[in-house]
């Protein structure tokens, strides 16, 4: 009796051994990173006609080692109105994944930043709300000096206190939140 | 009748004389259950009941010599003649423990002349809504490597995770111990021990316990009939929550027993002395249900127990970038405060661990005992990060890892002062990445075969000197399919050196298989040298190597909690510790003593280094890599305690380490600071056993450590300007003051009642610790009051 409930253990985790180490050789799927951005792309349109400027800042490795790539089509004209509009993509994603469509589903959870160095002659301001009148930042005004060159950092945050000071006029130094885009362009007014 | 397991008497003998009597405190005369009798020449042993009660039936007449063992109590052997029927009564000194409340003390009969501690059942209680890590700190030279106040890592010596091993009820814990963040996966309210050997021992169970070896030991069942229950109930007002945890223990004179045991725990977000911890609430449900039979020549036993924790990670400490972690630095606050929550959002952790095992033991007399043991383990471990949109609730990370193990030994102990264990130990691992989870593998999937054997021993030539020695041989075998970037793949330089690897292409990664085979010999020695019941000393030298753990070789990715890119090295190899210890312990009217000094040198140590700095679209980040140095820990552990009256005693401990990576020749990184913690107690048995006891903590400023930090570009005001991010220096040194106070209420003749209030961190203190991995962000706990009522029965 004593030896068949010894017996009837062995063979239970024999059982086991079996059953867990089901042995597929199956190679596994790979993961592509499905919320990763890689890519920022800031449009410049002068409102009264003239050459658009687009501004990328591109990282297809994600947080490979490779370092983001910057673009810049050319120059901004001096006292002029742009407005500017920015994307931010999936590019390894067929076809390209659109991650601002989240962004702005998402607005009161986000905010895009434009702080501009102090040598840059220009001036910036944002041209859209979320849904409690907050801006965003996907649309907003570029308006130059005149000719200088700095540099014009962009950032999306995640989770900003949007009702700190300073923060619905694009000042990040309040924001918090966490960082998921920060690109530097050097821009000439010219 | 008592018995707990004997060994095979043989009924053909004509030998049925009893030997029975009681065990007693030397001091008070109480009579103390759970001490252990033993013959050794028979391989019999039986335990002492409630009252303290031990017998043996069917002996032959002669002369044995009996070894009497107490968990709070030195040991001691005594020669009896056995005619007709004999009564005799032992007396053991239980004094070590009132003193410290901790017993130190070397195990001659189980593992090895390494310097062993242990924590009992009452000092277990007392954390029973805390951690395993939270209780173990209160042994001296174990430390904490902590992910806030609810992830808590034990550190022995210095060293934690993959270092360390953690046995719970005789089962090597396989819960993906190799990460920082990832605490061990046991319920501490399933213990009614603690111990932790402060070495490589245990060879049993693996030769990789670099750092330590931890026990975790259930509650015994006894075989008489009787049914044994408990209940504790525990608030704490950090945190606004508590836990209750409740047992129950069936046993049968038939020797058929059946237990089960549950914990659940339930606290909101913690709060630092000025400020809320925002998102560090807890949940745990644990419960576990054992059965099995203990007769006189066999054993058979069953366990399963199952651990689910859902813990939250401070808001403040999830960094998109290292802008946001120069802000957190010199911010002094966390950058998010939220009005205090029960809610649990991201980051979190969601962690359940299921363990399984089946063991069987047989004595054969005249030679020994056999022992048989399967076990399985699963551990799902689900990390949420902040995601956005309809991601927001689905895992960032999900692995699971299963693991089965066979393990089989034997042990000789007919002669008196020898005694002999060999066996075999075969390990399968399995670990399963998820991909579902929309992020690359952090650990990828791999399979891991196992396989050692082993052979200890341990010799007695006279009655003061016991010496013991073993030796294990490893084989590894560790087969992953793992992904690569192709930009990471070539930046590492495996396109020349492991181009063989690559079985697959799928556009921007290459799959890899990388299979790596690993032969690893361990031993250890030592003399234990007793000049009487009041002086002892050891002397141990071990060798341990380990190999380098998925983590060490595979990561390749962002930690958001450090914002740091780690970088693994399939290069990396094996490190092997040899470390010198030594002990000695004492007392002597009233005064007790323990000093352990111990020094661990370890050949190609592997540690994780910041390497240079890489440019992501969320900004800069510092990279990480393992990398292996020659490394070595030198350090001391001090117990001291004095008895001045009946109720008033001392005990203070102290422990200091110093880490030297031996190639650089600068400090290692992350080595605990000096501490050292004070104990004054009360104690009156006349009044309802009231305890109160009043403790000081203090930890030193670490002034050992490498200098880690560097400069990154930080956006400020438009300008990208050079910052100074300083991760490496220490916090400063800190003190706190804890109270506890409790007393037992008989109810009657089985049950009682106790009643503990305690305060931690009385002065409402703020400080940081240097091994807290959220001290970037936040301040430690502010105090904390805790009320505790337990029901026995």
């Amino acid at each position: 009796m004593k030896k068949l409930k010894f017996l009837s253990m062995f063979l239970f985790t024999g059982a086991l051994i079996t059953s867990c180490s089901s042995d597929d050789d199956a190679l596994p799927e790979p993961v592509n990173e499905e919320e990763l951005i890689t890519t920022l792309m800031v449009t410049l349109t002068p409102d009264d006609g003239g050459e658009t400027v687009l501004l990328s800042y591109r990282d297809l490795d994600g947080d490979g080692p490779n370092p983001p790539v910057t673009d810049i089509s050319g120059n901004l004209s001096a006292n002029t109105m742009y407005s500017g509009n920015v994307k931010v993509l999936n590019e390894l994603e067929t076809p390209v994944e659109d991650i601002t469509e989240e962004v702005e589903e998402e607005g009161d959870e986000h905010q895009f930043f434009y702080t501009l160095g102090s040598s840059l002659d220009a001036t910036v301001s944002y041209n859209d709300v979320d849904e409690d009148g907050m801006p965003v930042g996907i649309e907003f005004d570029l308006e130059t000096g005149d000719a200088s060159t700095g540099n014009l950092t962009v950032t999306l945050r995640h989770e900003p206190n949007k009702t700190a000071t300073g923060v619905s006029e694009g000042n990040i130094a309040n924001a918090g939140g966490d960082t998921d885009v920060e690109a530097t362009f050097n821009i000439e007014i010219e | 009748m008592i018995f707990l397991l004997s060994g095979g008497i043989t009924y053909s003998q004509t030998c049925n004389t009893q030997l029975s009597g009681e065990v007693k405190d030397i001091h008070d005369g109480s009579l103390l259950p759970n001490a252990i009798v033993q013959i050794k020449s028979l391989g019999i042993w039986a335990e002492t009941d409630s009252e303290g009660r031990y017998e043996f039936d069917d002996l032959c007449e002669g002369t044995y010599t009996l070894e009497i063992n107490h968990p709070e109590c030195k040991p001691i052997t005594r020669k009896v003649v056995v005619e007709n029927n004999t009564i005799r009564n032992f007396r053991l000194e239980h004094h070590i423990e009132e003193l410290n409340q901790i017993l130190l003390k070397t195990n001659r009969n189980n593992e090895n002349t390494l310097p062993e501690a242990t924590l009992n059942k009452e000092i277990i209680e007392q954390y029973s809504g805390a951690t395993l890590g939270d209780a173990l700190k209160e042994i001296s030279g174990v430390s904490s490597l902590n992910t806030g106040s609810a992830i808590v890592k034990p550190v022995i010596h210095g060293l934690h995770s993959s270092r360390i091993l953690i046995l719970n009820n005789n089962v090597r814990m396989q819960d993906q111990q190799w990460g920082v963040e990832h605490a061990p996966n046991i319920d501490i309210n399933s213990a009614t021990g603690l111990k932790v050997i402060k070495g490589a021992a245990a060879l049993q169970y693996g030769g990789d316990a670099i750092g330590g070896v931890i026990r975790v030991e259930p509650l015994k069942a006894p075989v008489k009939d009787t049914i044994i229950g408990s209940a504790i109930l525990s608030a704490a007002s950090n945190g606004r929550g508590g836990s209750v945890t409740s047992s129950i223990l069936n046993a049968r004179e038939s020797g058929f027993y059946w237990k089960a045991q549950g914990t659940y725990k339930y606290f909101g977000d913690k709060e630092a002395p000025n400020y809320m911890l925002s998102n560090t609430g807890q949940r745990e449900r644990d419960f576990s249900l054992a059965m099995g039979l203990n007769k006189f020549q066999y054993r058979l036993d069953v366990y399963y127990s199952y651990f689910n924790t859902n813990i939250g990670i401070l808001r403040a400490s999830h960094l998109g970038s290292i802008s946001d972690l120069a802000r957190a630095i010199n911010n002094g606050e966390p950058l998010v405060v939220r009005p205090f929550t029960y809610n649990i959002g991201a980051p979190r952790q969601d962690v359940s661990h299921h363990l399984l095992k089946t063991s069987f033991e047989k004595n054969f007399y005249n030679a020994g005992e056999l022992e048989i043991q399967y076990s399985f383990q699963f551990n799902d471990r689900k990390e949420f990060d902040i995601r956005r949109g309809e991601q927001a609730n689905r895992a960032s990370l999900d692995l699971e890892l299963m693991t089965h193990n066979l393990q089989s030994n034997f042990t000789y102990d007919h002669l008196e002062n020898f005694e002999a264990k060999v066996g075999i130990d075969l390990t399968l691992q399995n670990n399963f990445a998820n991909p579902d989870t929309g992020v690359r593998r952090l650990i990828p999937d791999y399979k891991m075969f196992t396989s050692g054997i082993f052979m200890l021993g341990n010799y007695s030539p006279g009655d003061k000197v016991t010496l013991d020695a073993g030796v294990r041989y490893d084989y590894s075998n560790i087969d992953a399919k793992k992904f690569y970037l192709k930009s990471r793949w070539d930046e590492r330089g495996y396109d020349l050196e492991f181009s063989d690897l690559i079985i697959g292409d799928s556009g921007s990664q290459w799959l890899t298989n990388p299979v790596f085979d690993y032969h690893n010999f361990s031993a250890t020695s030592g003399i234990n040298y007793r000049w009487n019941n009041a002086l002892e000393a050891n002397f141990n030298l071990s060798m341990a190597s380990r190999n380098p753990n998925p983590s060490e070789l595979f990561s390749d990715g962002l930690h958001h909690s450090a914002a740091i890119i780690e970088l693994g090295d399939l290069n990396l190899e094996q490190e092997q510790a040899f470390k010198v210890s030594g002990s000695m312990e004492g007392e002597f009217a009233g005064f007790t003593f323990l000093i352990n000094p111990y020094l661990n040198y370890i050949n190609n140590f592997i540690l994780l280094e910041p390497s240079g700095i890489e440019q992501t679209i969320r900004g800069a980040f510092p990279v990480h890599e393992y990398r292996q140095a020659n490394a070595q820990l030198l350090g001391v552990d001090v117990n001291a305690g004095y008895q001045f009256s009946e109720k008033f005693s001392y005990a203070g401990n102290f422990a200091y380490i110093r880490g030297t990576d031996l190639e650089n020749n600068r400090p290692l990184v992350d080595m605990p600071a000096p501490q050292l913690s004070n104990k004054i107690s009360y104690y009156n048995n006349n009044w309802q056993d009231l305890r109160i006891s009043l403790s000081n903590d203090i930890v030193l400023e670490q002034t050992r450590f490498p200098n880690n930090d560097f400069t990154a570009n930080v956006p400020v005001d438009g300008e990208l300007v050079p910052t100074d991010i300083q991760i490496s220096q220490p916090p400063p040194a800190y003190q706190l003051f804890h109270f506890n106070a409790q007393t037992r209420f008989t109810l009657n003749t089985k049950n009682d009642l106790g009643i503990g209030l305690s305060v931690q961190n009385i002065l409402d203190t703020p400080y940081r610790d240097y091994l807290n991995r959220q001290r970037y962000y936040a301040d430690d706990l502010g105090r904390n009051f805790i009320v505790q009522i337990k029901f026995n029965y």
